[in-house]
């Protein structure tokens, strides 16, 4: 049987040969890589014992893939009580990267890397690129952060391995970025969407292009379809949505082909099941719940059902670029992210559909909410830009008062919105902060 | 016949007007006349200086958000229902006035100025002269500024 391999434009990256396997043999892959990975861990990582006798499970009731669902999850609040070191499954001897989690209460989460593991992760991350029609000779712009962060050094190894030209810009210094953008034919960049957002903001007030710039390889942070369309009208060029964590492997779980329609997962990899956040049932195909993730190859940490809070569902359908690994809808939200105000659901990403369907532009926002003699209030602070600044009061006012509906449509709520100067809401050089809760409860 | 006026926005909070009268006196501009809008949230602060091209850039490379519009500067006869009788030309001719605030230079005694936002300044402009309001130009009004 002949793969069809439509990877227009760029043509097909060897590297890439096993996004194309047959099911059956991936499947087979996945079960045997499963096993060794549930032996390893019950084998050498106490937390993962312990927490599979309490469940009264040995390596050996994993026969099938389903059956991962015996296993127990592990959670964010896993990682942070076996702080550091607790979930390593190979010797200090073995282990030649960490990398941890900026941290923003207590302590961060420390993850690790053997040799092997550090392979596997260029390796998905050519893939990434190759997806995003990217080959040698393009010139990446690499604007994830450096340093502890897996994306910047994540994506670094993998544009490098792919042949490509790398710039390890780093985050921030969005001049400079521009500059280097312009100056040295930069044809691919990396950063998170609401940074793009930010440099697009910053290169039309300085009335610069964006000179060969034609792909954005853009995660780290949940985005919006609408947002992507605005990035990409703006730009020019065709905006990615990429996919990790630093628990599974950091940049390099899942990314979008030519196509757009969902991130394909890098299934020999990583195992994705989708399960109900309340109960963490397994949910049947298609249906929509928290993404659950257990890595197959990693050796100094593997990763047993662990949980992402990100909310999607996974396409059994076969993509139209030819590629067998399944798709999971783009991750416009968390379970986290999510809040509730007067018994409403509210994700951030609503709020922006909505603001930029009032100007057709995506300003900077934040989300504050408050509560006020016992009932909650929701703030939408934005920031004024150039092309929606009047000298009317009244003019003002009734941006204001547009945009204050827009939201209340979408969300059925009614919230207040506050204009703010530009430049006065976090920038994010880094991720954005959408959301300040000064509830006390 | 038409003047350039800068308008800015700030938060209704201390110290927000301070900011981008210190930007301008630092790069040596000289506000000639300004005026304030406020409401409980926001602020518009108007301005005309000369050289409004740098106060923009200077302005915006310190952050503001600026937009400039164009308003005309018009003499009022400097007696008790001088300003009765020009707004009486602006009512013949069908015009509606936006805002308008007063003009810092004037001569006492002959005419006070007034800087007017309308909704089409140059229509304005034809229509106010030919009812022989008195229209000033920018290059007088900043000599009578001594700018």
């Amino acid at each position: 049987m002949t793969t069809q391999r439509n990877d227009a434009p760029g043509g097909f990256h060897p590297a890439s040969a096993p996004d194309f396997l047959p099911r059956a043999q991936l499947e087979r892959l996945q079960l045997d890589r499963l096993q060794a990975t549930v032996r390893r861990a019950h084998e050498r990582v106490a937390h993962f014992r312990k927490r599979m006798e309490e469940r009264g499970v040995r390596p050996e009731d994993v026969r099938s893939l389903p059956d991962l669902a015996r296993l127990p999850f592990t959670v964010k609040t896993d990682l942070r009580d076996t702080y550091p070191f607790g979930l390593f499954a190979s010797p200090m001897e073995e282990i030649v990267r960490l990398h941890a989690s900026s941290g923003t209460t207590g302590k961060p989460i420390v993850v690790a890397y053997t040799e092997a593991d550090l392979e596997v992760w260029t390796s998905v991350m050519v893939r990434t690129f190759a997806a995003c029609g990217l080959h040698q000779g393009d010139v990446v712009q690499n604007a994830y952060g450096y340093g502890l962060f897996t994306g910047g050094l994540g994506a670094h190894y993998g544009a490098e391995a792919l042949g490509a030209t790398v710039i390890p810009i780093s985050g921030g210094n969005t001049e400079r970025q521009l500059m280097v953008l312009q100056d040295f034919g930069v044809t691919a960049i990396c950063c998170t969407p609401s940074y793009f957002v930010h440099l697009v903001e910053r290169a039309n007030e300085a009335k610069i292009g964006f000179g060969r710039l034609k792909v954005g390889v853009f995660g780290a942070e949940p985005w919006s379809e609408s947002m992507r369309a605005h990035i990409q009208a703006e730009s020019g060029i065709k905006a990615y949505d990429i996919y990790g964590l630093s628990e599974i492997i950091g940049p390099g779980v899942g990314i979008e082909c030519h196509r757009q329609e969902g991130l394909h997962l890098f299934e020999d990899h990583f195992y994705p099941e989708i399960v109900d956040p309340k109960t963490g049932e397994v949910l049947p195909a298609g249906a929509e719940g928290e993404l659950v993730l257990t890595t197959l190859s990693k050796q100094a940490m593997p990763m047993i059902r662990y949980r992402t809070r990100d909310i999607t569902s996974i396409d059994p359908e076969p993509c139209a670029c030819g590629r067998t690994l399944r798709r999971i809808r783009r991750i416009g939200r968390r379970s986290d992210d999510m809040f509730i105000i007067r018994g409403v659901n509210v994700f951030p990403s609503q709020v922006e559909t909505a603001l930029l369907r009032v100007e057709g532009t995506l300003p900077h926002y934040q989300i504050v909410l408050t509560r006020e003699k016992g009932l909650d209030e929701m703030e939408v602070q934005v920031e004024v830009t150039a092309e929606f600044f009047s000298d009317q009061i009244r003019g003002l006012e009734s941006l204001q008062a547009r945009l204050e509906s827009a939201i209340e449509h979408t969300l059925g709520i009614r919230v207040k919105v506050h204009l703010v100067e530009p430049r006065t809401l976090a920038r994010s050089e880094g991720k954005a902060k959408r959301v300040v809760d000064k509830r006390s409860i | 016949m038409k003047v350039r006026q800068l308008s800015l926005f700030l938060e209704n909070r201390p110290g927000q007007l301070r900011v981008p009268c210190k930007v301008l006196g630092d790069a040596g501009i000289d506000i000639l006349t300004m005026s304030l809008a406020d409401t409980q949230q926001f602020g518009i602060l108007r301005l005309v200086v000369k050289d409004w091209e740098r106060a923009k850039k200077v302005l915006e490379q310190a952050g503001s958000v600026v937009n400039i519009t164009e308003v005309l500067a018009v003499d009022v006869p400097d007696r008790p229902g001088g300003l009765a009788t020009v707004l009486e030309a602006f009512e013949k001719a069908g015009i509606s006035v936006e805002y308008m605030y007063a003009f810092t230079a004037r001569e006492r005694g002959k005419y006070a100025t007034l800087m007017v936002r309308l909704e089409d300044p140059d229509a304005a402009a034809k229509a106010l002269g030919a009812a022989g309001v008195k229209l000033v130009s920018s290059e007088e009004l900043f000599a009578r500024a001594g700018a």
